[in-house]
């Protein structure tokens, strides 16, 4: 690990103030910036220590729920009113990672942990994310778990997480608090495609520091996070489905799903919604809505099966859902 | 400026680089706690911050000034063994050992979680207290590996001493 100037900030204020320097960057739970430190992939001058700080409260705010940045993955995951108003959230988090990791691991930290890949992580290998302009080692390399919507030639790496996931089914919206203005972007805007500027995984500028996610008012219905990966436990997925569905009547009255393990954010797509909704569940119907949702998807060889396996995921989730035969 | 493991206070780190699993092994002289990955991957550095395990591996010692750290020195000793420590004695829950300091720390908080109700990716329902199947305590061990696989016997002492504390 690289030297570097270790500060522990006893206000936001000061840490907030440190952020918009150059080479300087913030520790929660350290979970992923140690790791990279580690591997000298992350090399920053300065640490700035906010775990102390008091930004890990849930609390209900209006009719929806308010998770500091601080919150651990575990404390908003075991919490009463997740469990019950947001089971999605609940399940996303227990499916990722480990109770160690968990422990530690906190919402700010793990909407910003790297998008990444075994590129970016080893230096040896050429990386656009690492260090723009090297290449990607991916593209035509070892790709199994990269991304098949909204690449670029740029870079292909996955978004790791689970959490995001299921924020982004539920609408959620991040809190950033800046130097000049404090703002509130949805979960959905938050992360970035690759595109030319591979090195930028979300929307954060230099001296934005993440305070909250907010989740809106339950819209109960039936919720579901289902992760597809190579072994049972800790493991990335290869696709995974967070899904908020809404039946009256045997029509489709919401449909709001998000996926992981296909692109450099987590997928949001509109328009399967705008389908879905007003529809009556079937197989068919299904199929109309992996259609739009694959209908830009590239493989790049290893990662090809993730195509056919979204679309089955995709109804698996939808059949658990309504109750359609698979 | 001070580290509490196991009941004594031990002083912080010059160098902020040292991770808690180091300064434990360095500093404190304390080796019981091991060294697999260093990436938070295979569990052997767990220990427990405040009752609550962490992989030591992943954390940087200078963040915890005035917490209080138990390893697997602080959950019993040879001649008197923690609950825990007898299980995994009297199932054979290890053949090489050098995962078993970690399992066990893991293991010690994993009984405190399920009597706390905190739900896992295998319990089927989230508002229930959880049930102490063999699913549910090999998915809340998941982050702790054993390359001689022991696991059926580590189950097996887990099951043990839940049931006498149950």
């Amino acid at each position: 690990m690289r030297p570097f100037d270790y500060q522990r900030a006893e206000r936001f204020e000061h840490a907030a103030q440190l952020v918009g320097e150059d080479g300087t960057r913030l520790l929660a739970g350290g979970t992923n910036l140690i790791d990279l430190m580690k591997l000298q992939v992350e090399t920053p001058q300065t640490l700035v220590d906010i775990g102390r700080l008091s930004l890990g409260t849930i609390a209900e705010e209006g009719d929806g729920l308010r998770i500091g940045a601080l919150a651990t993955n575990t404390a908003t995951a075991v919490d009463p009113r997740v469990r019950r108003d947001y089971p999605v959230l609940a399940r996303a988090i227990l499916a990722g990672a480990t109770q160690q990791l968990r422990n530690k691991a906190t919402t700010a930290g793990n909407l910003c942990q790297r998008t990444r890949c075994y590129n970016f992580t080893n230096i040896d290998q050429p990386c656009n994310k690492r260090e723009p302009g090297s290449g990607c080692g991916a593209i035509k390399g070892i790709a199994r778990l990269h991304a098949v919507l909204g690449t670029s030639d740029q870079c292909i790496a996955t978004y790791p997480g689970d959490m995001a996931v299921a924020l982004a089914a539920l609408d959620a919206r991040v809190e950033i608090s800046g130097e000049r203005r404090s703002r509130s972007v949805r979960l959905r805007d938050f992360h970035r495609l690759p595109g030319d500027t591979p090195w930028r995984d979300n929307v954060l500028d230099a001296g934005e520091v993440i305070t909250a996610v907010t989740l809106p008012a339950p819209v109960g219905g039936i919720q579901l996070y289902r992760k597809v990966r190579e072994r049972s436990s800790y493991a990335f997925a290869l696709v995974s489905v967070a899904a908020v569905i809404g039946i009256e009547e045997n029509r489709f009255t919401r449909a709001d799903l998000a996926f992981g393990g296909l692109a450099h954010k987590p997928w949001h797509d509109p328009r399967l919604a705008e389908l879905l909704v007003g529809s009556e569940p079937s197989l068919a119907l299904f199929d109309k809505a992996a259609d739009l949702l694959l209908e830009d998807a590239r493989g790049y060889g290893e990662n090809d099966f993730k195509i056919p396996l979204a679309r089955r995921t995709l109804a698996a989730v939808l059949c658990e859902a309504t109750g359609v035969e698979p | 400026m001070a580290i509490s493991i196991n009941g004594q206070d031990y002083p912080l780190p010059a160098d902020p680089r040292t991770s808690l699993l180091d300064f434990l092994r360095r500093e404190a002289g304390l080796t019981g706690t091991k060294k697999g990955c260093d990436h938070g991957q295979c569990g052997a550095c767990t220990v427990l911050v405040g009752g609550v395990r962490i992989n030591s591996c992943l954390s940087l010692a200078v963040t915890h000034e005035g917490d209080e750290v138990t390893t697997i020195e602080g959950l019993g000793t040879l001649a008197a063994p923690g609950a825990m420590q007898a299980a995994f004695v009297a199932h054979d829950g290890f053949q090489c050992g050098y995962c078993t300091p970690g399992q066990i720390c893991s293991a010690t908080a994993m009984l405190q979680e399920i009597a706390a109700g905190w739900p896992s990716d295998a319990t089927e329902d989230l508002d229930a207290a959880p049930a102490l199947t063999d699913a549910e305590i090999r998915e809340r061990m998941s982050g702790n590996l054993c390359r001689c696989g022991a696991y059926p016997n580590i189950v097996a002492a887990i099951r043990d001493v839940a049931g006498a504390e149950a």
